[in-house]
């Protein structure tokens, strides 16, 4: 019981660089998202499926909530210049989805490295991180 | 004595422009964060003032060139799994003999775009849809994988994809399970940059020009005046799909 | 106890004992054949349809051909409920609830096959969400789950004493929805015009007929082996009737290919596809004249009419097992054989190359995992019948004569 409530509070007090929340690679491009975090965090289906009507039937590409437009920022470069795909572990989208346990169905279908970058070959996909990328300096934390 | 201590008014003031500067300053901060959305040419849905179909010239193909369905692969990242039975193809070339004549033709045969899709008709969960522009698509969101549309489709233009896909290009999702067919490639159209589907800019590099695509409903566009001044013909035109591909010198 | 049924007066239903190492070995085999069946849904899932032998020219194959031959055999399986809740032939009467447990189990078994087969058999949902109405397949998503619900609706006006008045009425909707239902199914064909086996109206009363034949013969199937085999009550003059009955039907479905046939036959120059049906398409043609014809149709027949065996319960049941074979090969022969002879899309031309298998008559050559999947709805069907009978009464136990 004890041990609960510990690991419940520290999981509240947790901040990202603690480790039991998911660590999400920084951006590589870009100054901010097209929407606040908080926002997106919640929000971010609402945006993808009304966006996916409007390209797929509307013909709209290249909106602000484009999916191709978050991979394009959201994907990490290895040190080979390859890009790492969303999905792998740890990476942009499969860190908060493994977190909440939320399936994703986009990568059946979708690119997972943007337009002209060629996916990550050191390690297969579903496997661990890359060499190297970009991120928050990792703190001493609660392991 | 005056200035023993502040007023209840002076404080609630002080306080209030505190937050004030504050909320002022979080705000300036925040709008770093929100992207105004800017006048976009892009960002109208399309209508039906256009109709984009295309013009093939039998005449022209060459038997033997293979410049479409090559184009049409690297374009969408088609990969050939070596299971030609299974295998996802958009394109095809198909040459054909004249059971009267004797005489060989040699043409690129792809999704019909018809104006009244059987393959639309039979979706149950309305994937398969015509756009309002002409071309006709599969929603892949929407998709369940059943194949109707492929028993319905009077071309075979349909595909099935029958394998797990990786590497896809980010401007043609394509996954497992779901049926897929010739898009005139709508992620060019889109752009409104002028670029024209993979396989009549492939044909037409390869000195061939055997197909002919653009606006149908636009009466000064190429395509428009070549079918007003020639013969051309729609593929099973018996069953009155009114196709936006036709063909002449078949 | 005696449980009343006020058409004939008094009936006693009971469940069946279920008991003993021969009921426990048929449901283990009913549950392992089943578990086969997910095992070969999560495969083609997982893996892709690469692992069938279904491709871009055969699309719909055994698992089809099973999930459709169940679902038109599950109409008709509702003919004795028809019969003595609707058309007063109250002889039947005691066995109105069988005939709506084995439509049910037969409708559900083919449901499952063709869920599980879909390329994104996850997106059920969106399957049960959005439809487009212009679309036969929406209509039967709608069909087909409305004749579970009604069926079971029927089943409790026949079970609950104070519903009985309620038999005639929902029995004639569900009449009428299941020859709804049927239509829309023959229509999955019949509408597309694309190929020339299918585009025909016929198809509709034929897949009536089909389910009228393919529905007694399966009823008289089970309830030879779960009245006569269990010692209870099974009239000769509800089985005279049935016999009688499945002559009539299996000449009426002989009646209809005759016609559909003959007119694609007639006259003009596209006899292309019947001389691929009935002369040159190699496994397609067998399966239609001995299949369909000499052994499911030609074969029944005599045995049901010969005055020799059509006293015997025992050539009955051949007869009707005969009937069902056949049914599964003729649903064979359409699906299979209008997909296998290819599209004319260059009439009075010879198509000599193409990398898509143009103008050539396709392979198909189906993969285990699709046998797993369909004899794993057909076992689903028969788990669902057996349990069934154990846990509910659905069978008369004694018959006290009006």
């Amino acid at each position: 019981m004890l041990m609960l409530l510990l690991v419940i509070c520290a999981a509240a007090n947790a901040d990202e660089s603690s480790g039991l929340l998911p660590v999400i690679p920084q951006a590589v491009k870009g100054e901010a998202c097209v929407e606040p975090t908080d926002v997106m965090r919640r929000d971010h289906m609402q945006f993808l499926m009304h966006q996916r009507d409007d390209t797929v039937h509307g013909g709209i590409r290249g909106a602000k909530h484009s999916l191709v437009g978050c991979i394009d920022c959201h994907a990490q470069t290895d040190a080979q210049g390859a890009a790492v795909p969303v999905n792998a572990k740890d990476q942009f989208c499969a860190s908060c989805h493994r977190f909440a346990g939320a399936s994703m169905d986009c990568f059946e279908c979708h690119a997972t490295v943007p337009a002209g970058k060629r996916a990550s070959t050191t390690l297969p996909a579903w496997m661990s991180p890359p060499t190297v990328f970009v991120a928050r300096t990792p703190s001493t934390g609660v392991d | 004595m005056a200035g023993a201590h502040k007023s209840l008014a002076d404080r609630s003031r002080r306080r209030f422009l505190a937050k004030a500067g504050v909320a002022a300053a979080g705000l300036a901060a925040g709008m770093r964060f929100i992207d105004f959305p800017h006048a976009n040419a892009a960002s109208d849905p399309v209508t039906g003032a256009r109709r984009w179909g295309m013009l093939i010239d039998a005449d022209k193909c060459a038997r033997g060139c293979n410049a479409c369905v090559t184009a049409c692969n690297d374009e969408h990242g088609i990969q050939g799994q070596g299971r030609p039975e299974t295998d996802a193809q958009w394109i095809r070339k198909v040459t054909l003999r004249d059971n009267a004549t004797g005489r060989e033709t040699s043409l690129p045969l792809m999704c019909q775009h018809c104006e009244h899709p059987p393959c639309v008709d039979v979706c149950p969960t309305g994937a398969s849809f015509r756009r309002a522009d002409g071309i006709v698509l599969v929603d892949k969101h929407s998709c369940i994988g059943c194949r109707y549309c492929m028993l319905a489709c009077p071309y075979k233009a349909r595909s099935f994809v029958h394998e797990e896909l990786t590497d896809q290009k980010p401007w043609s999702p394509r996954g497992k399970g779901t049926v897929e067919s010739c898009n005139l490639c709508v992620h060019r159209i889109d752009e409104g940059s002028g670029r024209i589907p993979a396989c009549a800019e492939a044909c037409a590099r390869e000195g061939h020009k055997a197909i002919l695509f653009g606006d149908m409903n636009n009466p000064t566009s190429t395509l428009a005046k070549e079918l007003a001044d020639d013969d051309s013909q729609e593929l099973r035109a018996d069953l009155g799909l009114n196709t936006g591909i036709r063909y002449e010198d078949l | 106890m005696a449980m009343t049924d006020n058409i004939t007066g008094y009936t006693d239903f009971s469940v069946i004992e279920g008991r003993g190492a021969g009921f426990y070995t048929l449901l283990a085999a009913l549950a392992a054949i089943i578990a086969a069946g997910l095992w070969a849904a999560h495969t083609m899932e997982t893996e892709g349809h690469h692992v069938t032998g279904m491709t871009n020219q055969i699309v719909w194959g055994i698992p089809h051909v099973f999930a459709v031959f169940l679902i038109v055999t599950a109409s008709g399986a509702l003919n004795v409920a028809s019969l003595s809740s609707v058309m007063g032939q109250k002889i039947y009467a005691p066995y109105a609830r069988l005939s709506a447990l084995l439509a049910i189990a037969l409708l559900l078994g083919g449901l499952a096959i063709i869920t599980l087969d879909l390329g994104r058999p996850d997106r059920l949902m969106v399957a049960l969400t959005h439809f487009n109405m212009t679309s036969v397949f929406a209509w039967n998503v709608f069909f087909y789950s409305g004749f579970v619900a009604l069926g079971a609706l029927y089943l409790w006006t026949l079970m609950e004493r104070r519903m009985n008045p309620l038999t005639k009425p929902v029995g004639a909707l569900l009449l009428i929805w299941r020859l709804t239902l049927t239509t829309a199914t023959g229509l999955i064909f019949g509408v597309l015009v694309a190929r020339e086996a299918y585009d025909a109206a016929i198809m509709a009363p034929m897949f009536i007929a089909m389910s009228l034949s393919f529905g007694t013969a399966a009823y008289i199937v089970a309830s030879l082996a779960a009245l006569d085999c269990t010692g209870r009550p099974l009239d000769d003059a509800v089985v005279n009737g049935l016999r009688r009955m499945l002559a009539i039907f299996v000449t009426v479905v002989l009646y209809f290919v005759i016609v559909f046939h003959a007119v694609k036959l007639y006259g003009g120059g596209l006899q292309g596809f019947e001389r691929f049906l009935l002369e040159e398409g190699g496994a397609i043609t067998t399966l239609f004249w001995i299949g369909q014809i000499a052994a499911g149709s030609l074969l029944p027949l005599a045995l049901l009419t010969w005055k020799r065996t059509a006293p015997s319960r025992v050539w009955l049941a051949a007869a009707a097992g005969l009937v069902l074979a056949g049914g599964l090969a003729q649903v064979y022969v359409i699906i299979i054989g209008g997909q296998a002879y290819p599209l004319r899309i260059f009439p009075g031309r010879e198509v000599i190359e193409s990398t898509f298998y143009d103008g050539v008559v396709a392979q198909y050559h189906p993969s285990l995992v699709e046998f797993l999947l369909a004899f794993g709805g057909v076992a689903l069907s028969l788990l669902i019948v057996v349990l069934g009978m154990k846990v509910l009464q659905f069978l008369p136990r004694t018959r006290v004569a009006d």
